[in-house]
């Protein structure tokens, strides 16, 4: 496999001169930061609209080996109607599947505006050549996906060889065409929050439209400081230059509560400009029926079990 | 990427989501209708026939009307902790006193919402801070000395420590319960009896506290509580039969406290005032350092001695660090103290509101520029918008003197040196806080700064196993920690 030698010509991060240095983070501060908002407290109305975005921001994700395409057809449908019973409660963003049942997904959602998210590029490792991960790209497009969520190269980065990782990305982005391109960082195994900054903006720079935490594989997953980490790359980003990136934390996102923690690192951070599924999106699979069973306690004012959520 | 022009999408037209209000609920706060003092282990009646009401300064609404202690009634004050001293508190064993202490911790814990409560709705600050940082810390005092009680030859090896006998204490309005806690914890885990003034606008919590003790079973005499204002400090720092003061308040007051007790031979701590440098470095970790220079000056309205009010800014970052810190401004939730979201609550006083006012005046009239981000303040109560002042000279009164409120002065260095001789180019020396991620640089400068306490990336953070105090005329003595004790001991060798 040939390593890349040079960055692209017309790379705007991190090398351009007109943009800070990649810069530092500093853990303590990030995760204290976190901390307090995640104490906010929304209640009422306001807990309504982002319980209501949540789902509307949602990747509904089933990335096992046994997945069907019987299981793919069920969340497609949960995915269309998250709550049979409850009309006003809106679809989900975005299915995300692996390539082989795009086409499946893509069947069931015709007509739907849910979106179908394929990973891609030898996920989750992302320990393959390079035309192996973009044949892979390539056939999810072909297949039908309107995003291909990518890995980036782990090894190479964590090695230092950060060009490898931008040219790959780049190519992967040429491979998708206006497919919409997110790039997964998998922080778990980046170590510090420097590497998560570093390699956000690598991905930015290469072209990433979205840059995402976690495959879900690794442990931890998305967190609320890694997540503020990567808002603050964004923000830095639209500062410089205009460009504007969005973000998905993906993984361990449960609670419906843990998801309005996210919301409000978001309003804080970038914004309510940011608060769309166009910008935002919270890749989980079991987050749905907690989002569903809190607002049902919001409207009526009592809980009901479990048994009265569709599984998928 | 190499294809495609970068994307320049308009940014989506704002989802309006503002948060709905969440105040915390203040019934679990039964307040009395009037307090007396607290002398001898009981509630009485002012001897002065004097009370003054204590009120919200967020609302200006009636809280309850408390007492104001005239020398007679400070006497007898003094009089209840001599007696305690002379009898059962020091024929007490020192692990005897500790239990005590322990008690009282416990029982700060277990009261803790009530306390929250009000402190927020008697000080104006926000609930979150009350509930997560002043009583929190407030029980960790007494926790943190109730451990030394029993072991005061190990923390002074081959001296011999005694209590002194009589404290008497005056307390500021910032952090009510847990400049009580800082004074009272100390004092008693020594041996010592005292008695604490609490400040004219916030004696809530201080007269809540007295309960705390009749719960703990304190023996009567060894805490007396006297409310007053500034008379019945100066009675109090007058009384001859005091062996120490500790003060923490204004220099001005500070400095008139010292000239009183010249020559007396009364043992005396001062914690006074500051104008603390917040230094940051161009290789520092950008937003996190402007969450600490949030953190520095708004943390309860800026009502912090140790307040990181200079800001003092390396030249080469100048304009990225200025725009992220006045965007991080207006994320400021400005409102009702009792609300779980407010980050800046309300003014602690119309005195101070006045003094805040005055000296934002004099900095637009020297040329300085203001920057306060859009923000609905409330008509009634006393209240100050987050406020940065740019282009600010060394000169300047509000780079000088300590404001006391919301308000950062910005200034710019070129060098370390440079940095160095600007932050110590003032009268105080009480704190600074330093930005880089270089860990040289930080040990350099902290080497060379002169205050009593040098936080590096981080700023306003509080433990009581650390001592605390300052230089110069930001006072002498030191609370928290082992050095915490010694202002409350003789040493017979």
């Amino acid at each position: 496999m040939a390593e890349a030698q040079l960055l692209p010509r017309d790379l705007e991060l991190p090398l351009d001169l007109r943009l800070p240095r990649v810069g530092a983070v500093d853990a303590v501060a990030l995760e204290a930061r976190a901390g307090e908002l995640a104490k906010r407290s929304i209640k009422k109305g306001s807990k309504l609209a982002a319980l209501d975005l949540a789902i509307r921001m949602m990747d509904l994700t089933t990335l096992e080996g046994a997945d069907t395409p019987g299981k793919v057809a069920a969340l497609c449908a949960k995915a269309m109607h998250p709550d049979p019973a409850d009309p006003t409660i809106p679809s989900v963003a975005a299915v995300c599947v692996y390539p082989n049942l795009v086409a499946v997904a893509k069947r069931r959602l015709a007509g739907s505006g849910v979106r179908v998210a394929s990973v891609a590029t030898a996920f989750p490792s992302g320990q393959s050549p390079i035309e192996v991960k973009l044949s892979d790209v390539r056939e999810a497009v072909a297949l039908g996906a309107d995003e291909i969520d990518m890995v980036i190269d782990r090894g190479a980065f964590l090695s230092g060889r950060y060009a490898k990782v931008v040219d790959e990305i780049v190519r992967v982005k040429e491979a998708c065409g206006d497919t919409h391109l997110k790039v997964i960082l998998e922080t778990g195994e980046l170590g510090t929050y420097d590497n998560v900054r570093r390699a956000s903006l690598l991905a930015i720079a290469a072209g990433a439209d979205f840059i995402k935490t976690s495959t879900g594989k690794v442990s931890p997953a998305a967190t609320l400081p890694v997540t503020l980490c990567m808002l603050e790359v964004i923000r830095d980003v639209h500062d410089e230059t205009g460009r504007i990136i969005g973000m998905k934390p993906a993984g361990g996102i449960r609670t419906a509560k843990q998801a309005i923690q996210y919301l409000c690192v978001l309003n804080e951070t970038l914004g309510t400009s940011w608060m769309t599924p166009e910008l935002f999106r919270f890749g989980a699979s079991s987050l749905l029926n907690d989002v569903l069973m809190q607002i049902r306690k919001q409207r009526t004012g009592s809980y009901q079990s479990g048994d009265y959520f569709t599984i998928d | 990427m190499a294809a495609k022009p970068p994307a320049t999408r308009a940014v989506p037209s704002p989802l309006e989501w503002e948060y709905a209000p969440a105040p915390e609920a203040r019934d679990i706060l039964a307040l009395e209708e009037r307090y007396g003092l607290y002398i001898g282990g009981e509630q009485v009646t002012p001897r002065s026939r004097k009370w003054f009401p204590t009120i919200s300064p967020a609302t200006e609404e009636h809280l309850a009307e408390v007492a104001l202690a005239g020398p007679r009634d400070v006497d007898l004050a003094v009089q209840a902790a001599r007696g305690a001293f002379e009898g059962e508190w020091t024929a007490l064993r020192p692990s005897e006193r500790a239990k005590y202490l322990f008690r009282i911790a416990r029982l700060i814990q277990e009261r803790s919402r009530e306390l929250a409560v009000a402190e927020s709705l008697n000080g104006g600050k926000p609930i979150k801070e009350s509930r997560d940082v002043d009583i929190p810390l407030a029980a960790a005092h007494f926790f943190y000395y109730a451990g030394w009680a029993d072991k005061l030859e190990y923390a002074f090896p081959n001296r011999k420590p005694r209590a002194l006998g009589v404290a008497g204490q005056i307390i500021p309005w910032n952090f009510p319960l847990l400049m009580l806690s800082w004074k009272i914890a100390p004092a008693l885990a020594c041996g010592n009896t005292v008695v604490l003034k609490p400040a004219e606008t916030t004696p809530l919590t201080a007269l809540i506290f007295t309960d705390i003790c009749r719960q703990a079973g304190l023996p009567a005499g060894v805490v007396n509580i006297i409310t007053g204002d500034g008379s019945t400090g100066a009675h109090l720092v007058r009384h001859p039969d005091l062996d120490k003061v500790a003060f923490t308040g204004s220099t001005e007051v500070g400095k008139a406290i010292r000239r009183e007790l010249a020559g007396t031979g009364v043992k005396l701590t001062l914690e006074l005032g500051g104008k603390a440098a917040n230094i940051v470095f161009d290789d520092c970790a950008l937003d996190q350092a402007v969450e600490g220079i949030v953190n520095g000056i708004y943390f309860n309205q800026g009502h912090v001695c140790c307040a990181g009010s200079r800001l003092l800014v390396q030249e080469s970052i100048y304009e990225p660090l200025v725009a992220k810190l006045k965007r991080r401004l207006r994320t400021i939730r400005v409102g009702d103290p009792l609300d779980k979201n407010t980050d800046l609550g309300a003014i602690n006083s119309r005195m101070q509101l006045d003094r805040i006012r005055e000296l934002v005046a004099s900095g637009e009239d020297d040329g300085a520029e203001m920057y306060q981000p859009p923000c609905r303040l409330p008509e009634k109560g006393y209240w100050f918008a987050p406020t940065v002042f740019t282009n600010v000279g060394q000169s300047s009164r509000i780079a000088q003197e300590e404001i006391f409120g919301p308000v950062l002065s910005v200034l710019t260095f070129r060098t370390p040196e440079e940095a160095v001789e600007k932050a110590n180019n003032t009268p105080y020396g009480l704190s600074a806080g330093v930005w880089t991620e270089k860990g040289s640089r930080i040990l350099w400068m902290a080497e060379r700064l002169r205050a009593g306490v040098v936080w590096a990336n981080t700023f306003n953070r509080f433990d009581p196993t650390s001592p605390f105090g300052g230089y110069k005329e930001s006072g002498f003595g030191r609370e928290g920690g082992l050095h915490g004790l010694e202002p409350y001991l003789r040493f017979d060798r």
